[in-house]
């Protein structure tokens, strides 16, 4: 698979097809979509219509009555969510959200603007559940469901990040997220996801992460990378997993075991915790902070989060603290208290270091890492040294589930203001609640997909040149496990010579350490700001 | 789905041409499976292919590319662990090829 060169793949083509939409059937491009899921991978979890079956082929094995199943879900959906109800009915098509989309802007297909990609169920719901579309049909914006519309579905269900730019900007606050959310659902009880969401909700299920690590293989991991601190820092540093009676449980995203940018980040974690004697646990049964679950169904979210406040019961902790990663908080965020309601078995977060309360987790008990941090240094709890991050001229990159879905804005600037002493914001409209998606979010940050990649990642890296060629920015600061994975081979594409590092892959850097040796290299080994061999 | 031929019989593949079942991968399919990318392979790969067996036997995973350049890096020397020496035999990426060849999975996930 090789993706145009990004000279060719940047002349895009805004130009709508003559036809209109309903009669412009969708050509489902090879490197615009992944790979179908596996069988084994729906076996795991007891989802319905598992078999090999391949997106190329003409027939998806799809069971016989496949068309009432899909409708009876929708109708079912329908009654149950309220919300859903109402984005089919209000939506007055005014466009406002049309060039919103990351996809749209750096593809041009017209079925990625948010109002038209919800169209595509909407047309469905007015053709059998509105009086209007069953009487008028295509007059009302009905069509039937045929198998090449649920095809179409598909293709442009995992076309959408679920970053919800879109629905800032919508005057009635509908949620176009929640619209693929759903369709993704509807999907799924017709065995139709992809092997990059279906594969890790499988080993989520059976290990406890999503990349399948088993205990052995972190309690490994974690050992290695204390080696290496040791190296850097000369320091041994504390961890363990599995402790009972500890008083935090720390749950992060399990691609920071694997990912090279993203064990950097978990390192800067390790120091953090190390250096101010956080009584805190690893656990290898909740390995996984991310939820691929929610990508799938609200059935199989609630199945895999459901196994944080498990282990955290059984290890009797008080409350937890959560990693940097995206969706996570947007299930903690939006979804945890719908489902469950107030955790009463944890305690109400406070710092042991600073004493402040976490008012904000009061019902659901978890801290995010950079608000836990933030509060550490504006008590003046840790010692910091940013000179060692002065190669680093840093850009923040908003992750769409923190900033957008659950408001966290300042905390990540001022960790990095106090850890760096070079900082500089993308324009105003690519960032905080406006943040451009990285392009790979929701489960699609896939190989084969990689033109879709790049294209959805366009805008955020147009953002990066601008403050790379204004400030020399090399630095693209983010606090997403996707991001990391993603962002870096969207900038060797689009803007070269940036590097993507995790938030507190800056804090450990600056980190001074009692009884640390003098360091000389960074936490990657590369050589510190004046230390480069002479 | 495509199908890897060898010695006259037929072997699930994935879409990326990796086989669907680790354990029914034998030392001399790694060289037609490199052709499939255009690689030759010599002792040097092997050195590689082998351990990464070995390491996906004990954790039923490939190893972080972080650990796969250190631990080559402590058994065969510092000129062997590093990353530009790995991507001088593995062009597509050491992670992604020695797997390949190797007849193991690609891990999924946020990575």
């Amino acid at each position: 698979m090789a993706v145009q060169k990004p000279e060719e793949l940047s002349k895009i083509d805004y130009k709508p097809p003559k036809t209109s939409w309903m009669d412009t059937p969708a050509e489902l491009r090879k490197d615009m979509f992944c790979w179908g899921n596996k069988e084994k991978s729906l076996k795991t979890v007891g989802f319905p219509n598992a078999r090999a079956w391949s997106v190329a082929d003409e027939d998806w094995k799809l069971p016989e009555n496949w068309k009432e199943i899909f409708l009876e879900g929708l109708k079912e959906r329908l009654s149950k969510y309220r919300s859903f109800q109402l984005f089919m009915d209000i939506c007055v098509r005014c466009g406002a959200c049309a060039d919103k989309c990351h996809f749209f802007i750096g593809g041009g297909d017209p079925k990625n603007m948010p109002v038209l990609r919800a169209e595509l169920l909407r047309s469905i719901y007015r053709n059998y559940f509105t009086t209007s579309g069953k009487m008028l049909g295509k007059v009302a914006g009905a069509r039937e469901l045929t198998y090449n519309v649920l095809k179409e579905l598909w293709y442009y269900a995992y076309q959408c990040t679920e970053c919800r730019r879109c629905s800032l900007f919508c005057p009635y606050g509908i949620d176009t997220a929640e619209v693929t959310i759903l369709v993704r659902e509807l999907l799924n009880l017709l065995g139709l996801n992809i092997e990059w969401i279906a594969g890790p909700v499988a080993n989520c299920w059976r290990t406890g992460n999503h990349m399948g690590l088993l205990p052995h293989t972190l309690r490994d991991t974690v050992d290695s990378f204390q080696a290496d601190l040791e190296t850097i820092t000369g320091v041994k540093v504390d961890y363990s997993f599995n402790r009972k009676g500890a008083e935090i449980l720390f749950v992060n995203p399990s691609g920071e075991f694997f990912d090279p940018v993203g064990n950097i980040t978990f390192m800067g974690y390790m120091l953090l915790f190390h250096e101010i004697g956080l009584d805190v646990t690893l656990s290898t049964y909740v390995s996984e902070g991310g939820n691929f679950g929610f990508f799938t169904s609200n059935e199989m979210a609630k199945r895999l989060h459901s196994k944080v406040y498990a282990e955290a019961k059984r290890l009797k902790v008080k409350w937890i603290i959560g990693g940097e990663c995206g969706h996570m908080w947007r299930v903690w965020h939006q979804y945890h208290n719908t489902w469950y309601g107030p955790v009463d078995f944890l305690k109400e977060p406070v710092s042991p270091i600073t004493g402040t309360k976490f008012e904000n987790a009061k019902s659901n008990k978890i801290v995010h890492i950079c608000e836990f941090t933030a509060d550490l240094i504006k008590h003046g709890k840790i010692k910091l040294d940013p000179s060692r991050n002065d190669n680093y001229k840093v850009t923040l990159h908003d992750s769409c589930n923190v900033s957008r879905g659950m408001g966290m804005l300042e905390e990540p600037r001022d960790i990095i203001k106090s850890v760096c002493n070079n900082f500089y914001e993308m324009p105003p409209n690519t960032i905080r609640e406006n943040t451009f998606c990285c392009g790979s979010g929701s489960g699609l940050n896939a190989s084969e997909n990689m033109e879709l990649r790049m294209r959805g990642g366009l805008p955020r890296a147009n953002a990066v040149n601008y403050v790379r060629d204004k400030f020399g920015v090399n630095t693209l600061a983010n606090i997403c496990q996707i991001d990391r994975a993603a962002l870096q081979a969207l900038m060797n594409y689009w803007a070269p010579d940036v590097v993507v590092r995790g938030v507190h892959e800056l804090v450990g850097n600056a980190l001074v350490l009692k009884g640390e040796k003098e360091r000389t290299t960074d936490l990657r080994g590369e050589p510190l700001p004046g230390k480069e061999a002479k | 789905m495509p199908k890897f031929v060898f010695q006259g019989k037929d072997y699930e593949m994935d879409e990326d041409g990796y086989l669907q079942d680790w354990q029914q991968w034998e030392e001399g399919m790694a060289p037609d499976l490199a052709k499939t990318e255009g690689v030759t392979l010599d002792d040097r790969h092997w050195e590689i292919i082998r351990w990464l067996r070995e390491y996906y036997i004990k954790y039923q995973i490939a190893p972080p590319i972080k650990m796969l350049v250190k631990e080559m890096g402590k058994i065969f020397g510092p000129e062997k662990g590093n990353t530009k020496y790995l991507y001088e035999l593995f062009p597509g990426g050491p992670a992604k090829q020695a797997c390949k060849f190797a007849g193991l999975p690609k891990p999924t996930g946020c990575v």
